[in-house]
C-alpha cells in the first residue's frame, strides 16, 4: 500500500541492497536491553558449555581470553529497525570453543545461549558453527563496554540482533528448539532479517 | 531446517499489516504530536505494547518504526502513538508535516511481552520516565484510571522543560484526584514549576527523596527513555535497594 505524500530517504544501491527489509540505516549505535545493565567483573566471569543439563567445559576471563581469536567485519541488524553496517567485532569463534572442549562438531542440532542477567535465546547449532558466529570480546578494538553486553556477548549477526545475547555466561546445546527469552514473548523463534521473521508467524 | 520450532509456536497468532486511517492529530508540546489511528482490524493489547508502522513511497521503498502506545486498552476505537519530530528523521517529519486526517497508514500490533502492566500485576508501580519515554507509561497509568484502580503509582518524568512535558495537563489532573497516584516532575533545562518537582536529573539521591511518596516499596519498575536516562534510572533505583530483578527497561533511540 502506497502512503501518500512518502517519499523516504532511499539510500545509494550499494547501501540499500546491504539493508534487509524494513531496516534503516544507523551511525551510532542503539543500545537496547530488557533490564538494569549488569556490571560484571572479569574475575567473576566465567562461560560454560553444557550439554543438556551437563557442564563439559569451564574456562575462567584469562583462560577464555588465552583461546584463538578471530577478528570479523559485520552488518548487524536490530528488530527494533535499525540496522548497522561495518561493525568490527573481536572473539572466540564458537568453532575453536568446541574445538577447545574436545568436540569435532556440534554435539545436538539445537542451542540455548545463556546470560548473566538470566536472559536466553535460542539458535540452531549449524547457525553458530562454519565461522558464522562468536563469543565476542572486543569491539572497535577496545573491550566490549557494559550496557553493549561486555565483558563478552555472543555474535551471530546474520540473525537479528536479539540473537547475540548480551553478558553471555554459557552455551547449552540441546536436542529440541526451546525458546529463550523474547521468542517466549511474541519474537520469532529463528529470526532472519532477510526474510523478516521479526515476530512469530512472520 | 534450521527453523524446525517455528510451526507449534507461530500456529497461534501472526501479526498481520492492516490498514488504519489517522482519525486526529493533536499537538501535545513544540515536538510531540498524537496521532489517533482507527485500525481497520481493530485488536486489544495491554498497557506497555507498541505497534510497527509502515511506510511506502510510489517506487516501492518501505521503511518501518516502532511506536508505543500512548492511550489506555479500554480506548477500543483507536490507538493513541505520540511521535517525537526527529529533525534528521525519515520517518517522524512525514507524520508531523505531511500526514493529515482521513490519511491511511499502515500498523500492526501489539507488540511486545515484557514491557507491560496490568492491574492484575499489581503495585505497588514505580514509573520512571525520561523525554518521550513516558508514552508506554501513560498507557499503564491511563489504564489503572480507566479501572478506577487506587494501586499506588508514582511517576517520575524527567523533561527538558515545562513545555516539553508530554500529558501535563492530563496528568496534573491525575495527581490532583489524591487517589494513589504521586506525580514527580525533573526539569533538566528549566527551573521547577512546583514544589514538589526537581530542577536536575534523575540519580539515586534524588529517588531516595521521592520513593516515600510510594506506601510501600515498589513491586515493579518501569524505566523508559533514552539510553543515558535509563542507565542513570536504573543503576539509581539499584542502589536505592530495589531488587534489580523486579526492574524492566526499553529504551528509546533505537
Amino acid at each position: 500500500m502506497i502512503t501518500r505524500g512518502f517519499t523516504g530517504r532511499q539510500r545509494p544501491p550499494d547501501i540499500a541492497k546491504r539493508l534487509p527489509p524494513g531496516q534503516s540505516l544507523t551511525e551510532d549505535f542503539p543500545v537496547l536491553s530488557a533490564g538494569p545493565t549488569p556490571h560484571i567483573g572479569i574475575e567473576d566471569w566465567s562461560f560454560t558449555l553444557k550439554v543438556g543439563p551437563k557442564p563439559i567445559a569451564r574456562w575462567n576471563w584469562a583462560e577464555f581470553n588465552a583461546l584463538p581469536q578471530t577478528k570479523q567485519i559485520r552488518d548487524i541488524h536490530c528488530v527494533t529497525k535499525w540496522s548497522k553496517l561495518d561493525t568490527p567485532w573481536q572473539g572466540v569463534l564458537i568453532d575453536d570453543i568446541l574445538a577447545a572442549a574436545g568436540l569435532d562438531r556440534a554435539p545436538t542440532p539445537f542451542t540455548l545461549a545463556h546470560s548473566f542477567d538470566g536472559y536466553s535465546t535460542n539458535v540452531p547449532a549449524a547457525d553458530l558453527v562454519g565461522g558464522k558466529a562468536m563469543i565476542a570480546l572486543r569491539y572497535e578494538g577496545a573491550p566490549l563496554p557494559p550496557d553493549h553486553g561486555g565483558p563478552a556477548r555472543l555474535l551471530v549477526p546474520h540473525l537479528y540482533f536479539w540473537k547475540s545475547a548480551k553478558w553471555v555466561s554459557g552455551l547449552q546445546f540441546t536436542q529440541h528448539d526451546e525458546a529463550g527469552f523474547w521468542e517466549l514473548r511474541g519474537y520469532h523463534i529463528y529470526g532472519d532479517p532477510w526474510r523478516e521473521q521479526r515476530f512469530t508467524g512472520d | 531446517m534450521t527453523d524446525a520450532g517455528t510451526t507449534n509456536l507461530a500456529a497461534s497468532r501472526a501479526l498481520h499489516w492492516q490498514q488504519a486511517t489517522i482519525t486526529a492529530i493533536v499537538p501535545q508540546t513544540p515536538r510531540v504530536k498524537s496521532f489517533f489511528f482507527a485500525p481497520s482490524h481493530p485488536f486489544s493489547f495491554r498497557a506497555g505494547q507498541h505497534v510497527d508502522v509502515r511506510l511506502t513511497a510510489p517506487d516501492g521503498y518501505s521503511t518501518e518504526r516502532s511506536y508505543s502506545i500512548a492511550s489506555a486498552p479500554e480506548m477500543k476505537d483507536s490507538i493513541e502513538l505520540a511521535i517525537e519530530r526527529l529533525d534528521d528523521g525519515e520517518v517522524s517529519p512525514f507524520f508531523h508535516e505531511v500526514a493529515v486526517v482521513g490519511d491511511e497508514i499502515e500498523l500492526r500490533g501489539p507488540i511486545g511481552g515484557h514491557f507491560v502492566w496490568d492491574l492484575a500485576d499489581g503495585g505497588p508501580l514505580l514509573l520512571l520516565g525520561g523525554g518521550s519515554g513516558v508514552v508506554p507509561l501513560m498507557s499503564m497509568i491511563r489504564h489503572r484510571a480507566a479501572q478506577g484502580s487506587t494501586i499506588p503509582v508514582l511517576l517520575f518524568y524527567s523533561a527538558r522543560s515545562w513545555d516539553e512535558v508530554i500529558f501535563r495537563d492530563e496528568l496534573m489532573a491525575l495527581d490532583d484526584r489524591q487517589d494513589g497516584f504521586e506525580l514527580v516532575f525533573a526539569l533538566t533545562r528549566e527551573r521547577a514549576r512546583r514544589e514538589r518537582d526537581y530542577e536536575r536529573r534523575l540519580d539515586t539521591a534524588v529517588l531516595t527523596e521521592v520513593l516515600p511518596r510510594l506506601p510501600q516499596a515498589p513491586k515493579h519498575v518501569f524505566v523508559c527513555g533514552s539510553n543515558a536516562f535509563v542507565e542513570a534510572a536504573a543503576d539509581g533505583a539499584i542502589a536505592t535497594g530495589i531488587p534489580r530483578g523486579i526492574i524492566r527497561t526499553e529504551r528509546y533511540g533505537g
